[in-house]
């Protein structure tokens, strides 16, 4: 069975600020990492290959840098790395991103033909959660999204338990099928050493628009129809008080208390007049 | 992992790269370990680093794009009070062009990086994210290999370079260096002060990419045996300070507060003034000097660099040092491969090649200096209080005679400490360093 994994690669939102002035992300210095939704689901694919045999590839859509994402992924057992990297896929938005990996999946597909697709549920930077049923879309495939357990695939179809609104939901869909994944899915592994060699050395390939075929102006700022407007950062919360204990425990809890009896008194006048302490705590 | 190496090198610092571009650029082939997600994820941000070395490992190093923050054209030298100071520097524009790349500035997170990315150009095997937990030895005791945190993690080599720096627990675990005693370390910390790059350019009267290093001595380190520094990157100032380890215990200071208090000195706020401090750091450093340099190798095995405790504190050339025994420890395994020996025997050319080099013969040197900073505290005391008053009372005009200016300074410094003390100082500095 040969298994697709989608992965991006992110800015370590950890670490991510916003420019007041311009507005606008400041990537300088910040380090670069693989989406940890998309290490589940490359995780996943591996599995899905070493129990019922095959073999996954990971694909992702990037700059040049994109590299060391991949070669993470091939750490974990994935067999080949794609990155498609070309100019005119600069500034595509969700609906260009997924044509672009629809066009790969497509050359796959002429020669090894992809059973199952596994996307992350969201990118931490992105977090649109569009690209995987985007890509689904595109190629026709059964979209099975949100899940947190691959049950069973057998007789041509996956079953799995997904997450919906208010419980899980166990479903069986036809093969080929796109998954989006939840983080609890799968624990990610600690790649072996050698095949943590194996990732350092293989080849990457690296495909262009014209090696993927498809219509140059789905690509790219061409085929993004969305387009950012602006970025901003919510204003930040005012800090709490603080009651300088040093001098004269006393007055500090006087102040304390003043202050607290004005700001929360309607709070506070609902604790008191209700009945028991669990109320309280509800606050 | 059964595919075996010539070499394998425990730390992608400036000692274990150094070797692995020499190595690999001979065709040996290395296998370079790492336990940061990437080479210099762990290390010091920000530090000089000297051309000359770097040149003997990478000829064309100003061609491979290597990320430097400024050029260093002009070195200072502070001897502070708490109060103020003096300064004396030199600046020479030949380091702006003949001599360009003589001293420079880096931030070592992206130094490390792209030297590890030249050895892995040049052929090397770097493996990132991987710890070395133990090493691997036959029955007669000889190393054969390293044993790294994960599955099937053991790797067989002719030949390790521990290259791990300071604080190596693997050191301590094979045995190979005693085991470090704290007045043998500094702790330092380091804050990084963001500045745009016309405000340092503007404080520091430089520009071009030109940059200034200042070393600092003196009374701000709570009157323990330690020193600061202050170097300009491009866009922000590197602030240091560190003391003897031993020292910070007895004298129950805090790292943090003397480099609070260190930049508040009056010599120092102004040059940071409005910056924001962009990150925190504390590592040690080898200071035991000469004679806590263990067996550079022995069957199967070197050390280098820090790790070696090659650490000459008066010229802070840490790295000069490391990349210097990398590089030694390569050319005498490329022998010994030759040979077809890696015995203790065969590598001894290794403590020959140090012996002769700058390196051993620098240590050697300020063999006595760690133990003449730890014996006169005065020098962080009395002295520049002494200094202090003496500055003060030559510059403040006041209708008092110079002469009677100077009886004041020096019955003021033989009220801080005897003739006779000032005289021993002299002479114990003098053979410390001569
Ligand atoms: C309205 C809007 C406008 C945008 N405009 C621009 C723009 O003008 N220029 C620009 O550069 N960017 C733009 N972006 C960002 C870009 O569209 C997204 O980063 C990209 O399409 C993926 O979307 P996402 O980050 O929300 O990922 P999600 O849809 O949240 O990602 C879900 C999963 O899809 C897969 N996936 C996502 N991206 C890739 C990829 N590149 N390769 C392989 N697999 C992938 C991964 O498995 C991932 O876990 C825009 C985004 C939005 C929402
Ligand atoms: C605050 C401060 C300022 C300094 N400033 C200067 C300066 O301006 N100029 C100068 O020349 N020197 C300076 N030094 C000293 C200099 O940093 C060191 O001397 C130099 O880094 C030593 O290089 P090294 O390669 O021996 O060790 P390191 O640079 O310490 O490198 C060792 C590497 O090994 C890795 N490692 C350790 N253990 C393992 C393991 N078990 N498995 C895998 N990897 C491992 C570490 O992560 C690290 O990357 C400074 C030091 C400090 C603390």
């Amino acid at each position: 069975m040969h298994i697709v994994a989608c992965i991006k690669q992110v800015p370590d939102t950890t670490q991510v600020k916003i420019d007041p002035e311009t507005n606008t992300l400041v990537r300088a210095g910040v380090e670069s990492i693989c989406n940890p939704y998309d290490l589940v689901a490359v995780e996943a694919g591996v599995r899905v290959a070493e129990k019922y045999g095959g073999k996954v590839t990971v694909i992702t859509m990037g700059p040049p840098q994109a590299d060391s994402a991949l070669r993470q992924c091939l750490s974990l057992g994935a067999s080949e790395a794609i990155l498609l990297s070309d100019r005119a896929f600069a500034g595509s938005d969700t609906l260009a991103t997924s044509y672009t990996l629809a066009q790969a999946v497509n050359k796959l597909n002429a020669t090894e033909p992809v059973s199952l697709v596994i996307c992350g549920k969201q990118a931490i930077d992105g977090d649109t959660a569009q690209t995987g049923p985007g890509l689904a879309t595109w190629m026709d495939y059964t979209q099975l999204t949100y899940v947190v357990e691959i049950i069973e695939v057998a007789d041509g179809f996956i079953t799995v338990k997904r997450e919906v609104e208010g419980g899980t939901e166990v479903i069986r869909g036809k093969l080929p099928a796109l998954l989006t994944v939840e983080l609890e899915l799968n624990p990610v592994r600690y790649a072996t050493l050698p095949e943590l060699v194996r990732s350092l050395r293989q080849e990457i390939k690296v495909l262009g628009a014209k090696d993927i075929g498809g219509e140059p102006e789905r690509y790219g700022l061409k085929g993004s129809p969305t387009s950012v407007k602006q970025i901003f950062a919510p204003p930040p919360h005012g800090g709490g008080k603080v009651f300088e204990t040093a001098s004269d425990s006393d007055k500090v809890i006087e102040d304390f208390l003043s202050t607290f009896f004005e700001k929360e008194s309607s709070i506070l006048s609902e604790v008191l007049s209700s009945d028991g302490s669990d109320h309280a705590q509800e606050q | 992992m059964k595919e075996a190496f010539d070499v394998a090198i425990v730390g992608a610092g400036p000692a274990g790269t150094s070797a692995a571009c020499i190595l690999a650029g001979a065709g040996v082939k290395t296998i370079l370990f790492e336990r940061g997600e990437y080479p210099g994820a762990k290390n010091m941000s920000g530090g000089v680093l000297y051309g000359q070395e770097l040149a003997r490992v990478l000829p064309d190093f100003a061609e491979r794009k290597l990320p430097i923050e400024r050029n260093i054209i002009e070195s200072r030298l502070w001897y502070l009070s708490k109060e103020g100071g003096y300064n004396l520097g030199y600046r020479d524009a030949i380091f702006a062009t003949e001599r360009k790349h003589n001293v420079f500035t880096v931030g070592r997170a992206r130094f490390d990086r792209w030297y590890a990315e030249q050895a892995r150009q040049k052929g090397v095997l770097v493996v990132p994210g991987t710890v070395v937990v133990d090493l691997l030895r036959d029955g007669s005791g000889r190393v054969t290999g390293v044993v790294t945190g994960r599955a099937e993690g053991e790797v067989t080599a002719q030949v390790t370079l521990l290259a791990d720096g300071v604080n190596s627990p693997l050191a301590a675990l094979t045995g190979f260096r005693r085991e470090v005693k704290p007045e043998h370390v500094a702790l330092a910390v380091k804050e990084v002060i963001d500045l745009p790059a016309e405000v340092v350019d503007q404080r520091f009267g430089v520009s071009g990419g030109n940059g200034v290093t200042t070393e600092v001595l003196g009374d701000i380190v709570g009157g323990m045996n330690g020193v600061g520094v202050l170097y300009t990157n491009s866009a922000s100032i590197s602030l240091c300070i560190g003391a003897n380890l031993a020292d910070f215990a007895t004298f129950k200071l805090k790292p943090y507060e003397l480099i609070e208090e260190f930049k508040q000195h009056p010599m120092v706020a102004p040059l940071i003034a409005g910056g924001k401090s962009l990150e925190y750091v504390a590592h040690w450093l080898p200071e035991g000097g000469y004679d806590t340099i263990p067996r550079l190798y022995g069957d199967g095995y070197l050390i280098a660099g820090d790790s070696a405790m090659l650490f000459n504190a008066p010229h802070r050339e840490g790295s000069n040092l490391a990349m210097a025994s990398g590089r030694m420890a390569a050319e005498t395994v490329i022998e010994a491969l030759e040979r077809g020996d890696c015995s203790r025997k065969s590598l001894a050319d290794y403590g020959e090649r140090m012996a002769q080099s700058f390196v051993l013969q620098d240590m050697k040197k300020y063999r006595g200096f760690g133990p003449f900073l730890h014996h006169h505290k005065e020098i962080f005391n009395e002295l520049p209080r002494a200094a202090t008053f003496a500055g003060r009372e030559m510059i403040t005009v006041n209708g008092v005679s110079k002469r009677e200016k100077q009886k004041l300074i020096f019955r003021n410094a033989r009220k801080e400490t005897s003739l006779l003390k000032y005289l021993k100082l002299l002479w114990s500095g003098w053979r410390a360093v001569k």
